[in-house]
């Protein structure tokens, strides 16, 4: 039982990371009605960012804070350079368009910081794990993650929710061109929205880069995973990638926990070892093929347009 | 006439040219990984590779060295790419490297082929020393199993009675798993291989690492991964509680980012740099003057294929089509190894001694120290499927 909820913790931080990934990405997608793929070159270049910051400054607190404003930048840069010819064009185009980013990011990370990555590392106090309830120890970098991404989600639900600057973008999701009529500066708007998405994507990578690897394509694999949250959540629905998020981390977690010894009592050992993990990310594609079938605008759709 | 006398010359000179020039120097595909986290590794082979070639004067057996470097990208499939292109374009006489069982085992078939004499310098797949063995192919390294054998007598002699195991999913991690198993008397009680490269995030793993209560885990991972286990074991708070025994998960390359945490973890090898052996202490010193830093065990079996070379260039005069003769020098295995001297088994494989090691701080600096030997001699038990054709 305890191991069951120990389990669930990793389930819940990865899915906080996910979150942290679809919220930029479903913020872009159902607002500025845009496919992002270089989404995962945000979160690298946050992660690199990071890392550069926290070697300069000596500083894991400080490289994080500059960390973020320069990916903010780097997003607002990107879109008035990049992004704001092509809003008006086909879904396919921004595929096209932003696949080229993708790699253009992997080359200009390469020239920059070279081929062999960075990595972060954490304060002495932050590599111990602390007692959770009786029994159970957890790490304290992965509570912190945890709770610095329960954070975010609060600002950006009261952004969004609460503020007059989230009433407008609520309102260009709604009436782009209504909302032009009233005299808002969509443009403007439409670039702060994406210099935030980059924002979240970027502290995404930078949460994840001390428990991985700061590399070129770092951000692609997960890339998809967010992806289905945003499908499974509803397009355009903070809430609904929130709660995806969760879902799709326990299940991947809970899938590489228990599914390699149950297929291992069905077949060989490295059969399990194999299996396991595919079968768990086939679950997860298999929820989001229920989803388009039976909801095929997620779980949380976002207000109608 | 005299024309004709002219022409007949300059075709005289132009077919001898190409066959003198052929012989002029030698031509080495080395080809190991060199971009994203375990770039380290290959780049500490070249350094070796590069520091022997200059103790020999950059020249084996006398004639001058042209090495050709590729990056396999830690994908099998990209590595037999980069192998076929030394052969078939490069026309390369030797191919020098390769760190991982996968890329090797991809790579045979054209290596086997196209009978190209190969020093493997670190990939031990079992395969190589059974029933896939060549007569042009030699290994400066083990097999895969040998050193968590090692590790395995290691965990009995300190009455480890229960383990958990975990490795990566592929050639080597499976043969690594397969070792220990061979020589740890206890009861396994688990066994995880976890998606590679990929998967660095070990914390479900931990978790049922430290659900199943064993007396020890026993870890695999190499290059920057090996780094990021080790953080999350202590990071999970597992450190005080289970003890990690490991194989070539803390080197000379992860020491300076693992820094304390790559204390109290012993590990097994066929190389430390304090090995007191002429031949290693030159190296070592050399590698250091030159790098501020301590050699890995990828470098200093990188550094043995130079001599080695050196003695098969040697006892053909230079004529690199005489590959029998080639073969039977290098089984002699006649030049100073920094590990001390050792034999090839039939199979080319190195029956060699295994020790243990430990990190230190020695003044601030962490640096690898041999506390025992664990085997001698120790040869690797896939030999006899091993029917070397002649």
């Amino acid at each position: 039982m305890l191991y069951l909820l120990e389990q669930s913790l990793n389930g819940i931080q990865l899915g906080m990371l996910l979150f942290l990934l679809a919220a930029g990405l479903t913020l872009i997608f159902g607002i500025m009605d845009f496919v992002n793929l270089a989404h995962g070159s945000l979160y690298m270049l946050g992660a690199y960012f990071a890392a550069t910051f926290v070697g300069l400054t000596d500083s894991f607190l400080a490289g994080i804070a500059l960390g973020l404003v320069a990916t903010f930048f780097a997003g607002i840069v990107l879109e008035v350079i990049a992004i704001r010819p092509l809003y008006g064009r086909d879904h396919l185009d921004h595929v096209l368009g932003t696949f080229g980013l993708l790699i253009f990011f992997n080359e200009l990370v390469r020239l920059i910081w070279g081929p062999a990555g960075l990595t972060i590392s954490l304060p002495s106090q932050m590599l111990t794990a602390v007692q959770v309830i009786p029994g159970i120890y957890y790490p304290i970098y992965r509570l912190v993650t945890i709770g610095a991404t329960l954070t975010v989600a609060l600002l950006l639900y009261i952004l969004v929710m609460r503020t007059r600057v989230g009433m407008l973008i609520r309102a260009g999701a709604s009436n782009r061109e209504m909302v032009g009529a009233l005299g808002v500066n969509i443009k403007l708007l439409y670039t702060l929205v994406f210099g935030l998405g980059a924002a979240l994507a970027g502290f995404a990578g930078m949460m994840q880069a001390p428990l991985a690897f700061v590399q070129i394509g770092m951000g692609e694999n997960i890339l998809i995973l967010a992806f289905v949250v945003i499908i499974i959540g509803g397009i355009g629905s903070i809430r609904g990638a929130f709660v995806a998020a969760i879902i799709v981390g326990l299940i991947d977690t809970m899938g590489r926990a228990f599914l390699p010894d149950l297929v291992r009592t069905f077949l060989s050992y490295s059969a399990g070892s194999s299996a396991g993990p595919a079968l768990s990310s086939m679950l997860i594609y298999t929820l989001m093929a229920l989803v388009l079938i039976f909801r095929p605008e997620g779980l949380f759709p976002a207000s109608s347009k | 006439m005299k024309r004709l006398l002219l022409a007949s010359c300059a075709i005289a000179a132009l077919a001898v040219a190409p066959a003198a020039a052929q012989q002029k120097t030698v031509k080495i595909g080395f080809v190991s990984t060199f971009s994203g986290p375990v770039a380290a590794i290959g780049n500490d082979m070249r350094n070796s590779f590069e520091l022997a070639l200059d103790h020999h004067g950059r020249k084996l057996g006398g004639l001058p060295v042209e090495v050709i470097y590729e990056d396999d990208q830690v994908k099998p499939e990209v590595g037999v790419q980069k192998v076929q292109k030394l052969i078939e374009s490069d026309k390369v006489d030797f191919i020098v490297g390769i760190i991982w069982s996968n890329v090797l085992l991809a790579s045979l078939k054209p290596i086997i082929d196209s009978k190209t004499f190969t020093i493997v310098t670190n990939a031990g797949a079992s395969q190589l020393s059974g029933e896939m063995c060549s007569p042009y192919v030699f290994s400066t390294s083990w097999n895969n199993d040998q050193t968590p054998q090692a590790i395995g007598t290691y965990m009995n002699q300190k009455g480890v009675k229960t383990a958990f195991l975990i490795g990566p999913n592929y050639a080597a991690g499976k043969d690594m798993l397969e070792g220990v198993a061979a020589t740890f008397k206890g009861n396994i009680v688990g066994r995880e291989l976890t998606t590679w490269p990929t998967q660095v995030d070990f914390q479900a793993e931990l978790s049922k690492a430290r659900n199943a209560k064993p007396d020890a885990i026993f870890a695999f991972y190499p290059g920057g991964p090996g780094i990021q286990f080790i953080t999350q074991y202590a990071q999970s708070g597992l450190k005080g509680q289970i003890p990690l025994y490991t194989a070539f998960t803390i080197d000379s390359l992860s020491l300076p980012r693992l820094k304390d945490l790559g204390l109290g973890i012993p590990g097994a090898q066929q190389w430390v740099r304090d090995l007191p052996n002429e031949a290693n202490k030159k190296y070592v010193a050399d590698f250091r003057a030159k790098h501020k830093t301590d050699p890995s065990f990828y470098g200093s079996q990188t550094y043995d294929a130079v001599p080695l070379l050196d003695s098969v260039v040697k006892a053909v005069n230079g004529d690199l089509t005489k590959k029998d003769a080639m073969r039977d020098a290098a089984r002699k295995a006649d030049f100073k190894s920094v590990r001390g001297n050792f034999k090839f088994g039939p199979n080319h494989i190195p029956i060699q001694n295994f020790y243990l090691q430990e990190a230190i701080n020695e003044g601030g600096e962490f640096r690898m120290k041999t506390v025992a030997t664990i085997v001698e001699n120790d040869q690797d038990k896939h030999f006899q499927k091993c029917k070397m054709p002649n």
